[in-house]
């Protein structure tokens, strides 16, 4: 079975609707060979791995962000992001963009919850092995991508 | 018995956390922590363009995009004197169906049937189990046609603007799932004893939610289950905002207490123009209205009925023409919108000056039922305070599913932990 991990960080989950979406017509031909090491929204979270496959969507906010990040493509064989805020940083990141006004006014709530000054993007602070654009990702990239990329351990 | 901590908290959306504080066999404490990051949206939307906010918000939320985008739209519509035509509405109305038609599937049948049937996930599913699944796709993969018929996307739909629709659907597409609708009525209607559980908690519990005669879930004036009725402009004016400094979100209290919103408040408060629509529903709908926190789930399997049945009814209805979205002419005012999202009544305010934001309020239904969570978390902890610790733990997971909570919007304004 070919271990695949899907991760959201700081985003509206919208590529991981996305991703439920495209389980309505693929999900009975995917489970027979995917295994779902890591998958919040229908199981559980995990960091360990290891994955043959990690997703990623979201950007990073938070110190307690990068580290995850970190051991994700440490414990992935291939990782790819998708969505805007993963590949941009935005519309996670819109307070990087504030002025000198509002960033004091949340300053006290970043203080508080460990959040970065900046929020940043995935490639940052990790290689990635493969993109998805969109907000939300593109459906039929996202499914071209990820067969191929099925097919690569399928073989192995 | 030591306290419980609880990290990262699956089958629901968005991230939260659990700190549960036991002296003395009592719950001490409840933080429900909202883990989700900020995105700072409220503050963020200053300063932009009045008639982009609604593409703008609805990144929010993956899942009730077409919620937060359709009640932004309407609230700049009520600032700045927009006037849309029937067919408009009509085709809003369909829009926000087709959202909590496929949001409560994915709740029912991805996150709460693992519970029912004692699994971790859809993932380990076997022989009937499975073939409950198949039939959940079907059902959501309709919905999700009907939202990308009307909304041009499943997710940040693109057709809808300040104004109306810059793209009308086909009555053709929509007489096509129409059929498809009345294809999984029949699976829909056999689930409904499924998500009768036999799961108790009740409360004396204030209930909230928009009503109206045709259990339209954009329209109406807002109901309180103590017989009060508000109109959607004074709503904000009767919460109480609670900062909860443990987390990244705020909470509401109305006249001091705590209440819910979501479908088990709707069907609470407006059973009667429920039932007209389901007629299959009628032995299920003699639980409400209901004190427990655990029958959100049989609401939610009604709605979804309802779902059905009035999207059935409207397509035979709707005629269909083409017209250009309203004319908006001023650029100065302030206005609300507020709609019945998935998980409850969703509120928008906004003050436009010169064709831009000033200012607004974004008041999210899981924010509002933060506090209510708390409440219900203590009385589960209580309930099954001489359990073992993994079994209480599950039982809090369980129930605060029974919410489906959408994080990922609350933030704006579970590895348990033993001390």
């Amino acid at each position: 079975m070919i271990k695949v991990g899907w991760f959201s960080f700081t985003c509206c989950e919208g590529c991981g609707i996305i991703f439920l979406e495209i389980l309505n017509e693929k999900l009975l031909e995917w489970k027979k060979k995917i295994e779902f090491k890591s998958f919040r929204m229908l199981s559980k979270e995990n960091f360990e791995g290891p994955f043959d496959i990690s997703i990623v969507e979201g950007a990073i906010s938070s110190r307690k962000d990068i580290e995850k990040l970190k051991k994700i493509r440490a414990n992935s064989n291939k990782l790819i992001i998708v969505g805007s805020c993963a590949i941009t940083g935005y519309p996670a990141g819109l307070r990087n963009k504030f002025d000198e006004k509002r960033k004091k006014e949340i300053k006290p709530i970043l203080r508080e919850f460990g959040h970065l000054d900046r929020v940043l993007k995935i490639e940052d602070i990790v290689n990635v092995d493969g993109k998805v654009s969109g907000c939300p990702m593109q459906t039929e990239a996202f499914i071209e991508l990820f067969e191929r990329s099925l097919k690569e351990f399928e073989t192995f | 018995m030591h306290d419980i901590v609880m990290e990262n908290l699956s089958k629901m959306e968005g991230h939260v956390s659990l700190d549960v504080k036991i002296r003395k066999g009592k719950v001490a404490d409840v933080k429900l922590k909202v883990s989700e990051n900020k995105r700072f949206y409220t503050q963020a939307i200053r300063g932009e363009y009045a008639l982009n906010i609604p593409t703008f918000v609805s990144r929010i939320c993956g899942t009730c995009s077409i919620a937060h985008l359709l009640a932004a739209t309407i609230c700049v519509e009520n600032a700045l004197n927009v006037e849309v035509s029937e067919q408009t509405k009509k085709l809003r109305e369909l829009a926000e169906i087709s959202n909590i038609l496929r949001d409560h599937a994915m709740h029912l049948y991805f996150f709460c049937l693992p519970d029912i049937f004692g699994k971790e996930s859809i993932f380990e599913f076997t022989g009937h189990e499975e073939k409950v699944i198949e039939k959940a796709l079907k059902i959501r993969k309709v919905a999700s046609e009907l939202s990308k018929e009307i909304m041009g996307r499943v997710v940040h739909g693109i057709n809808s603007r300040v104004g109306g629709f810059i793209k009308i659907p086909s009555k053709e597409r929509l007489k096509e799932i129409e059929e498809k609708l009345l294809s999984v009525r029949e699976d829909v209607v056999e689930t409904l004893d499924l998500f009768s559980v036999d799961w108790n908690l009740e409360s004396n519990t204030n209930y909230i939610s928009l009503v109206n005669e045709d259990f339209d879930f954009t329209e109406g004036i807002i109901k309180c289950s103590d017989g009060t009725y508000i109109q959607k402009d004074e709503f904000a004016n009767y919460l109480h905002r609670i900062i909860l400094p443990y987390s990244q979100a705020t909470s509401f209290k109305m006249m001091g207490r705590t209440y819910l919103v979501g479908s088990l408040a709707r069907i609470n408060l407006n059973k009667s123009a429920l039932s007209k629509y389901t007629k299959d529903a009628k032995k299920y709908l003699k639980k409400f209205p209901s004190r427990n926190i655990f029958d959100n789930i049989l609401a939610q399997a009604i709605e979804v009925l309802f779902c059905i049945d009035k999207s059935v009814n409207i397509i035979s209805n709707i005629e269909l023409k083409k017209e250009e979205p309203a004319q908006i002419l001023r650029k100065e005012g302030i206005g609300i919108g507020v709609i019945e999202a998935p998980r409850g009544t969703l509120y928008y305010e906004l003050n436009i000056s010169n064709g831009y934001v000033k200012d607004g309020l974004i008041i999210i239904p899981t924010a509002q039922n933060l506090l209510k969570m708390e409440q219900d978390i203590a009385a589960i902890v209580e309930k099954n305070i001489n359990e073992e610790r993994h079994k209480i733990e599950h039982e809090i997971e369980k129930l605060i599913r029974a919410y489906d909570p959408c994080f990922s919007c609350s933030t704006h304004f579970l590895k348990v932990n033993w001390i």
